[in-house]
């Protein structure tokens, strides 16, 4: 059914990754994405592998959520693979026509493709452990320095945060609404195409009225609270730096530093 | 000719975190022709129950059979069947879609595959049902009716099935008092005349003392009472109180009166047969000074 569809990717825990501050994960995050394209040696690989694991380890998250993360991407991991394999000049170890797999190919093919390996399952991490709203938190904090060149960093944020909030709602009432209209005698699993496209109107007229009529009584009880935007606005609960983020920031450098170090000094 | 529910137990979100049991191992039989209340306090799974008897959810263990036929079958009969009872989800004004009324009320007889005179007679029937005149309303929008008015629409969408077991979730909730009782002695009737069996959820204790002939009290997952409502509001308080529900403002009154000391029978229905009960304890008292 539609409800067992977790929100997001938010795994909840209490792990190391999970009590971290939003905006020191995403900056680590981000500079990490950077870190990865520095990687081009077999050594500098296995330095990422082994960040990658640790913090997957640290994390404490069930190994199946990482296969998860990596099942809709597969196409372009096995796409990426493949390009290298057959368009890398080099020694040819298989040939059919014109069609050949080098040792280069190969060589280069598995480090595209640990690469992107390595930037999903770091990203997925990221989402993994911090909730939505946490999330849409830290960006608008990291968003803030931007306002002065017209970034709307709190709408934005705003915006966010209430589409999260209102997903699992409108699941709820997609439920509610096709359970309805099963009882009486809709399908909404079997005929062609635009016989199924069809059967999505009893289910779709009623669902825009609700999320019309939901976005218009919001607004009212924001404005009802006296909502007039960013400008000013203090909040409940404040993000705060702890030691645990200096670790963190100080390890994300440390291996920048190590990537960066084995590219041009080595 | 009966729902039968046999050790049937809901899980939601098997296999996550948030994994949690709605309804732990229910055995219970509706009979034909009963009028059954399902009470319970917010998240005792009276919502989960309704839905598994109609095959909106198929129990994660157990099993529901309606009429002796299993409702987990894909089978035309099996789906066939599941046609025979009838839902009315709470707020069921949310869930019309169509240009007008009377199109509305013809969704589910139509996906029944029935001729157009059938659809149009029982659209008919069904709007008299809910005393909405066919040639005033049928061809307007629903979308610019009333909230009572909408209701009712939603509720003859589901009568115009024909439902031999017609569940009401919370049908009065948002109404005002004349329009409740419009609806409510409207589905007495048809469960008098008609012989149709009615499975009503509700948080009002007195709409259920004064209609249904059996009481099905809900808590943490599983029936904790079920029986003759009066019995169960005289006898059961206590567990009544655990469960999160009370008893009926009347009978309320009339068991603190008997607590005072004034001879009162506390197994009465409505404020009217109260009084009656009031009046023959105060005249009985007074015979005895």
């Amino acid at each position: 059914m539609l409800t067992d569809i977790t929100l997001g990717q938010y795994f909840p825990g209490h792990s190391f990754l999970h009590k971290l501050d939003p905006r020191a994960k995403i900056m680590a995050t981000m500079i990490f994405i950077i870190a990865i394209f520095f990687a081009e040696s077999l050594p500098a690989y296995g330095v990422v592998t082994a960040f990658v694991v640790l913090n997957f380890v640290v994390s404490r998250l069930p190994l199946k959520l990482i296969v998860k993360s990596l099942k809709p991407l597969w196409i372009i991991i096995v796409f990426t693979m493949g390009i290298h394999i057959f368009t890398t000049p080099g020694i040819v170890l298989w040939q059919y026509g014109f069609i050949s797999i080098t040792k280069e190919g190969v060589y280069q093919g598995s480090l595209m493709t640990a690469r992107l390996v390595y930037l999903i399952i770091f990203s997925s991490l990221l989402t993994y452990t911090t909730s939505p709203i946490v999330l849409t938190d830290g960006i608008e904090h990291i968003l803030n320095p931007f306002r002065r060149i017209g970034v709307p960093a709190h709408e934005l944020a705003m915006m966010m945060t209430i589409a999260l909030r209102f997903i699992p709602t409108l699941l709820e009432e997609t439920d509610r609404i096709m359970k309805a209209q099963t009882a009486r005698g809709a399908n909404f699993t079997s005929g062609s195409i635009l016989q199924r496209g069809k059967n999505m109107i009893p289910l779709l007229v009623p669902l825009f009225v609700s999320a019309f009529r939901r976005a218009d009584e919001l607004a009212t009880a924001m404005e009802a609270r006296c909502y007039r935007g960013g400008e000013g606005r203090t909040r409940m609960n404040e993000l705060s730096y702890t030691y645990r983020d200096g670790i963190a920031m100080a390890a994300i450098v440390l291996v920048t530093g190590i990537l960066i170090w084995m590219r041009w000094f080595i | 000719m009966s729902i039968q529910l046999e050790n049937v137990s809901y899980t939601y979100g098997v296999g996550t975190p948030f994994e949690k049991t709605a309804l732990r191992n229910v055995t219970m039989e509706i009979s034909s022709g009963d009028f059954v209340g399902i009470i319970g306090h917010t998240g005792s799974g009276k919502s989960t129950l309704v839905q598994m008897l109609n095959g909106l959810l198929h129990p994660t263990m157990g099993q529901v059979t309606v009429n002796g036929m299993d409702i987990r079958q894909k089978s035309k009969a099996a789906m066939d069947m599941r046609h025979k009872v009838g839902m009315v989800f709470q707020y069921p004004e949310y869930q019309l879609f169509e240009e007008t009324v009377a199109k509305d009320i013809a969704f589910g007889p139509r996906n029944m595959g029935l001729t157009e005179e059938e659809i149009e007679q029982r659209v008919k029937e069904a709007m008299e049902f809910v005393h909405l005149d066919y040639e005033e309303y049928g061809n307007r929008s629903p979308f610019r009716l009333s909230g009572g008015q909408m209701r009712r629409v939603a509720i003859a969408g589901v009568i115009a099935i024909h439902p031999e077991y017609l569940i009401l979730d919370e049908p009065s909730a948002g109404l005002d008092p004349v329009g409740r009782e419009e609806i409510f002695s409207e589905v007495q009737r048809w469960h008098e005349e008609k012989n149709i069996t009615v499975i009503l959820v509700s948080h009002n204790m007195e709409d259920i003392s004064r209609l249904a002939n059996r009481l099905i009290v809900l808590d943490h997952s599983e029936i904790i009472l079920d029986g003759e409502p009066l019995e169960i509001f005289a006898k059961q308080q206590d567990l009544l109180h655990r469960a999160g529900v009370s008893v009926p403002p009347v009978t309320e009154v009339l068991q603190y009166l008997q607590g005072r000391g004034l001879p009162v029978e506390d197994r009465v229905r409505t404020v009217e047969e109260a009084a009656a009960s009031i009046y023959a304890g105060v005249r009985g008292n007074t015979h005895a000074h």
